[in-house]
């Protein structure tokens, strides 16, 4: 039978707010445990929550960046349960009036096609605190710092067909919410993680499977790898004769397995109801607008931006528009040397390869976008050639020189277009390479261009590296073809 | 809504709390009574009265994005039963 995979995922998404979400407390990363946990966080008796205004401006600002209604009024609910990192034995979510209503995210596939996965809401909840599990005793060890950080949950309809597309969706929430500056989206310091919900169907049934829902999916590769066994267990199980039950379930990436949590039916009653200590949070249109106004342009934008009016290939564009430092980067460049194929070239090649031999991300490129802007700059207007342009790029990288123009004059790199100089170079070549010539001369015309190479590499090396390789050729042909 | 012992048990299993047969046996007709005035409640005609979800009439105010609290760990855990290396510590939970 041909089977059809349906995924649906849950992004919980730390806010980059400096405090928490319904207290003054920090929420910042690493400190001491229990250092950043106050009485609200704590839960102690008496304590009110008040909402931080920039959780909801964080919020409001990716419902507008994903073309979300944004209901004039939204609500927070208790969510009910007992467990040791939340000690007020509920978490403050919002179940039935979440901040953001339904939007859209266009996501880009490995064939550079797009499509729309449809948002079903995207609500504010707090964080819980972490469970050590490390023996202590017999007992568990608990830090409360994370309690109470801010948390929008995205939750998309079940869109989504295989894990390439998942992890594409998941790749363009990381760059919506990195656009906008509302989180540091570092999933390996858990600011990002997800649940993935999956089932399978027989193929043109319309009624979905029963799905089950994958925890600890924290890394781009992990959902991929995540679904890919779900899938495969669930298929072997009907086929089999069996049937998936509705339950959460683990991924192991050590394993490469999901392992079966709690059935659902049992533990999670969470008897929702309004929470007493806070009031409708109400939003008017004014606040909405001003906040549209503040937006940056968006991923999506911005590819299609550098594909209409820079000319750059629809996979260029995926490439540079991807982050918005990368973005950022590539639009200084290209707004130093004034071409934007060289500026994309130059980011995608050289640079991005030596930020992963180096191991660096962009922000920590030893090249600015303005040195690289103008290196190309001087590759345009013929002052050096391409194999010195990798020279200065180099020695910017290393250090030896605050510009290219400087590096060029310290090492004698630029272009000899000299007609004369040039000449009298491949004299001297062609004197000292009389079996080659002679070689030359012997060999069958159509062999004679491959032939060529060599005393090109020869006039290069004397001119170290400084001659137009194309004047080069050119000179070369006639003067190797005058002696035949 | 006639309820059963049944429903007094999960109820109580959910919010963690240890009741008697006896306690059980009232909370059935205590709990009982409250949602049949949740019935009558619920015959009333609420057609076109937007559901209340607080009784202020009120909404929130936000506060400043800041950092007001200090450290008072210490302070804190003097309270608690058990603390190692600045942890609270509990019975062990395993999922």
């Amino acid at each position: 039978m041909q089977w059809e995979t349906v995924i649906g995922l849950e992004v919980h998404v730390q806010l980059a707010t400096r405090s928490k979400i319904f207290s003054g407390a920090s929420t910042a990363f690493g400190a001491e445990p229990n250092t950043q946990a106050c009485a609200v966080d704590l839960g102690l008796p008496g304590v009110l929550p008040v909402l931080n205004e920039q959780a909801v401006a964080m919020a409001v600002q990716f419902g507008l960046a994903v073309h979300a209604e944004i209901p004039e009024v939204s609500v927070f609910d208790r969510k009910n349960y007992f467990y040791p990192d939340l000690p007020k034995g509920y978490q403050t979510s919002q179940m039935y009036h979440p901040i953001v209503g339904p939007g859209e995210v266009e996501i880009t596939l490995d064939d550079n096609t797009t499509k729309r996965i449809r948002i079903h809401h995207a609500h504010l909840e707090e964080d819980a605190g972490k469970s050590l599990h490390e023996d202590f005793h017999g007992m568990t060890g608990i830090d409360l710092n994370r309690a109470g950080t801010p948390l929008l949950e995205i939750v998309s309809e079940p869109d989504m067909r295989n894990a390439k597309e998942a992890a594409a969706y998941l790749k363009a929430i990381h760059s919506i919410v990195t656009y906008l500056g509302i989180s540091d989206g570092n999933m390996a310091e858990g600011s990002m993680r997800c649940d993935v919900n999956v089932s399978v169907r027989p193929k043109g049934q319309e009624a979905f499977g029963t799905r089950a829902e994958i925890k600890n999916v924290n890394s781009f590769r992990f959902v991929e790898r995540a679904i890919a066994f779900e899938v495969e267990r669930q298929i072997e199980l009907i086929e089999d004769g069996g049937k998936v039950v509705q339950e959460t379930r683990l991924f192991d990436p050590e394993r490469d397995e999901t392992r079966s949590m709690r059935t659902k039916e049992e533990a999670n009653d969470y008897r929702y109801f309004p929470c007493p200590d806070l009031l409708p949070v109400v939003l008017d249109q004014a606040y909405l607008d001003h906040l549209r106004s503040q937006l940056p342009e968006l991923p999506a934008d911005k590819r299609a931006r550098f594909q209409t009016s820079l000319g750059l290939s629809a996979y260029d564009a995926h490439v540079l528009s991807a982050s918005r430092e990368m973005a950022e980067f590539f639009e200084e460049v290209h707004r130093v040397c004034g071409d934007a194929k060289q500026a994309a070239n130059w980011v995608q090649g050289e640079l991005s390869g030596a930020l992963n031999r180096d191991n660096l991300t962009i922000q920590n490129s030893p090249v600015s976008a303005h040195q690289l802007g103008e290196l190309i700059s001087r590759v345009l207007d013929d002052t050096i050639n391409g194999k010195a342009a990798k020279q200065v790029f180099q020695a910017l990288w290393n250090g030896q020189g605050s510009s290219a123009d400087e590096i060029i004059e310290a090492k004698g790199l630029k272009q000899v277009t000299d007609t004369g100089a040039i000449e009298s170079m491949i004299d001297q070549v062609i004197a000292e390479s009389p079996a080659q010539v002679a070689q030359y001369r012997d060999s069958e015309p159509e062999k004679r261009g491959k032939m060529i190479g060599y005393f090109v590499g020869q006039v290069m090396k004397a001119s170290r590296g400084t001659a137009n390789p194309q004047q080069v050729n050119g000179l070369l042909k006639e003067k190797l073809d005058a002696l035949l | 809504m006639a309820l059963e012992e049944s429903h007094v048990r999960r109820a109580a299993h959910l919010a963690r709390l240890a009741v008697s047969d006896d306690q059980a046996n009232g909370f059935v007709d205590d709990l009982s009574r409250i949602l049949d005035m949740v019935d009558q409640l619920q015959s009333l005609d609420t057609e076109g009265v937007a559901p209340l979800a607080h009784p202020l009439d009120a909404t929130q105010r936000l506060r400043a994005d800041e950092v007001t609290e200090t450290n008072q760990r210490d302070a804190f855990q003097r309270c608690a039963p058990a603390v190692e290396n600045g942890l609270y510590l509990v019975p062990r939970v395993v999922e």
